[in-house]
């Protein structure tokens, strides 16, 4: 695969760009929200009461500058987004990461095996994939409770079938071409044969709905989250705080939800427009690539 | 085709069948619907009468076999909550979401297509990108952070609707609805709105990718060349080929919204199932919880059985790729 040529064609689109940006961006606040973020919004010692629900821009008893002000226990809602980030990010990079790991091993594990275990499979992967993602990962947080490792569970009980589904549809093209039927003639093992020289062409499609699963991803735990059925009070996401600050915005603390939310926004949008980019790199690329033979 | 059909029938009424054992044992493990639903400070004897009453002292599977017997008399046990039949409750609820939906698909299907056609005759020029990346939003946004902000704007600031609730519910032909009264079509535009984004940039993308797709044919060049004028061209000519994966697709969306509904139900406080869904899990009502599910996944295979069996009609290479690749 020509990276090279991909990242040209992908920066072609500013916003795709832009997007990128962005995302690297929310990236590097998450990473580093300790170092970033002016106090520790869950160190219940650093908090002020005094300090509650100061507008954006305030100076606090401590001397703080509340840059997106306070909530209503006096925690700086600008460090508690970077702290969210965190959560947020995390949750969905993780399920992510295991979601695609399991799912494209199944997905080139059916595709290479075919007859029946690609049948059993996949038709397990098509009834996962006919109810929507946000039932699927309600029902299953309804049964093992929330928290942080259960939600992960479910998030990644919802992605690993859309991988699968792709890893096999890009391996059944693959197993077609010449150079599968070279390895088998060279008698190389089928965990070689599917691992190191039919894995390596299915990433283009794989990353793409990698980064479109990033996106879910963040968006299904925040809306789980807020509706009470994802995180605990404990683990405070980006979902969590909107959902927090909802219970004051017809009070007109309105920052409590709006800034949350445009991390949110921001960070789930730029994932699905990179993701945009990518399928038109790709497509293009695969169009040249089909130029050379 | 028969024996297609015949297939797909019977992997549907599996599906059934393992969901129905899957939800029930899972239901099982959220925790103990005694503790929930009965006063703790009330003597052993109305515990235990209780604990009769509702059938939870049989054993786990006895319980699942005279769920499954009842469940085909149509008999979903009794919500714990409601003390009615959970089938009732559902069924109750079901027209306040079918409406919203109803209307939702409506301002998706009016607003969608036609920004999918514009979008589609600018190809890559700058209109037709930004439009295109503007249906990304329409996406990525979560559901509820829309409706938060709709209501912010629009019920906060403005003032003009409501922020949530159903409204007054009149009849129309004989369908009690809130699309019967002015007061009810206030409630609902908010809600709708905010549940018609997901397939009104799903139907936007789709018709404009299938524009771009078919801008090239030959027929097009030809009724160019015959002098036509694009507006014709587009309407007459492109849109009729583009309408097949569109009506697809907006079968099976109809069906998502219904999982959809759940967040926006919950944020408008809208009285439909999805919201009775999201406060049956809080307070762990078992038959409601099971009976809700078995409900949207006999919808979604139906309407996925359907889907199949249609495309298999359309494009007969359907019926024999798949188990023999």
């Amino acid at each position: 695969m020509n990276w090279k040529v991909v990242f040209r064609e992908y920066s072609r689109d500013i916003t795709s760009l832009l997007a990128l940006a962005a995302l690297s961006v929310a990236l590097l606040l998450a990473i580093f929200a300790s170092v970033i973020a002016v106090q520790d919004p869950y160190d219940l010692t650093a908090l002020n009461l005094m300090d509650s629900r100061l507008p954006p821009g305030s100076i606090g008893e401590n001397g703080l500058y509340h840059l997106l002000g306070t909530d209503d226990q006096g925690r700086d809602v600008a460090s508690a987004i970077l702290y969210g980030l965190r959560i947020s990010i995390g949750v969905a990079v993780a399920s992510g990461a295991i979601g695609i790991v399991l799912g494209t091993a199944v997905g080139i594990l059916a595709a290479y095996l075919g007859g029946w275990a690609d049948a059993v499979l996949m038709r397990i992967v098509d009834i996962q994939l006919s109810f929507p993602a946000i039932l699927n990962a309600m029902i299953l947080l309804a049964v093992f409770g929330t928290g942080l490792l259960n939600i992960i569970i479910a998030l990644v009980a919802v992605q690993w079938a859309y991988y699968a589904r792709t890893a096999r549809s890009a391996a059944l093209v693959e197993l077609g071409r010449e150079y599968v039927e070279a390895a088998k003639s060279l008698s190389f093992g089928p965990m070689r044969i599917m691992f190191r020289h039919i894995l390596p062409n299915c990433l283009g499609p794989l990353l793409v709905i990698a980064a479109v699963e990033l996106a879910n991803a963040i968006a299904l735990e925040a809306s789980l989250s807020f509706l009470g059925t994802g995180l605990r009070v404990t683990e405070p996401s980006l979902g969590l705080l909107i959902a927090n600050g909802y219970s004051l915005m017809l009070s007109g603390h309105y920052w409590l939800t709006i800034y949350p939310g445009l991390a949110l926004l921001i960070l789930v949008a730029s994932a699905n427009l990179i993701a945009d980019g990518l399928r038109r790199a790709f497509i293009s690329r695969s169009a040249v690539a089909v130029d050379h033979g | 085709m028969a024996q297609f059909v015949l297939q797909r029938a019977m992997h549907a009424s599996v599906v059934l069948v393992v969901v129905s054992l899957l939800v029930f044992c899972g239901i099982y493990a959220i925790g103990n619907p005694v503790h929930v639903l009965i006063d703790p400070r009330s003597s052993q004897e109305v515990i235990d009468q209780a604990i009769r009453n509702l059938g939870l002292d049989r054993p786990l599977w006895e319980q699942y076999l005279l769920f499954l017997r009842n469940a085909m008399e149509g008999d979903l046990g009794n919500s714990y909550v409601h003390s009615r039949p959970a089938l009732q409750v559902i069924l109750e609820r079901l027209p306040a979401t079918l409406e919203l939906i109803f209307v939702a698909m409506s301002i998706a299907v009016v607003a969608g297509i036609p920004l999918g056609l514009i979008a589609g005759s600018m190809g890559e020029r700058l209109p037709g990108r930004a439009l295109s990346n503007l249906s990304v939003l329409g996406f990525s946004l979560p559901t509820f952070w829309v409706g938060l902000t709709l209501i912010l704007i629009f019920s906060i600031e403005l003032r003009w609707l409501p922020s949530g609730g159903r409204g007054e519910v009149g009849a129309l032909l004989g369908v009690r609805t809130s699309l019967a009264t002015s007061d009810g079509w206030k409630h609902v535009l908010l809600p709708a709105v905010n549940l018609s984004l997901f397939p009104m940039a799903l139907l936007m993308r789709l018709v404009r990718s299938g524009v771009i797709e078919q801008a090239n044919m030959d027929y097009v060049r030809f009724a160019r060349a015959k002098g036509l004028s694009s507006t014709r061209i587009l309407i007459a000519y492109i849109f009729r080929n583009t309408l097949i994966p569109v009506v697809t697709v907006m079968g099976l969306v109809t069906g998502g919204l219904i999982a959809f509904s759940v967040v926006t139900e919950s944020v408008f406080a809208w009285p439909g199932i999805g919201k009775l869904i999201v406060d049956s899990i809080r307070l762990l009502d078992r038959p409601v919880i099971v009976a809700y599910i078995l409900i949207v996944v006999l919808v979604f295979t139906a309407i996925n059985f359907a889907t199949d069996v249609t495309y298999s009609i359309i494009d007969p290479r359907i019926r024999l790729g798949g188990a023999n690749r």
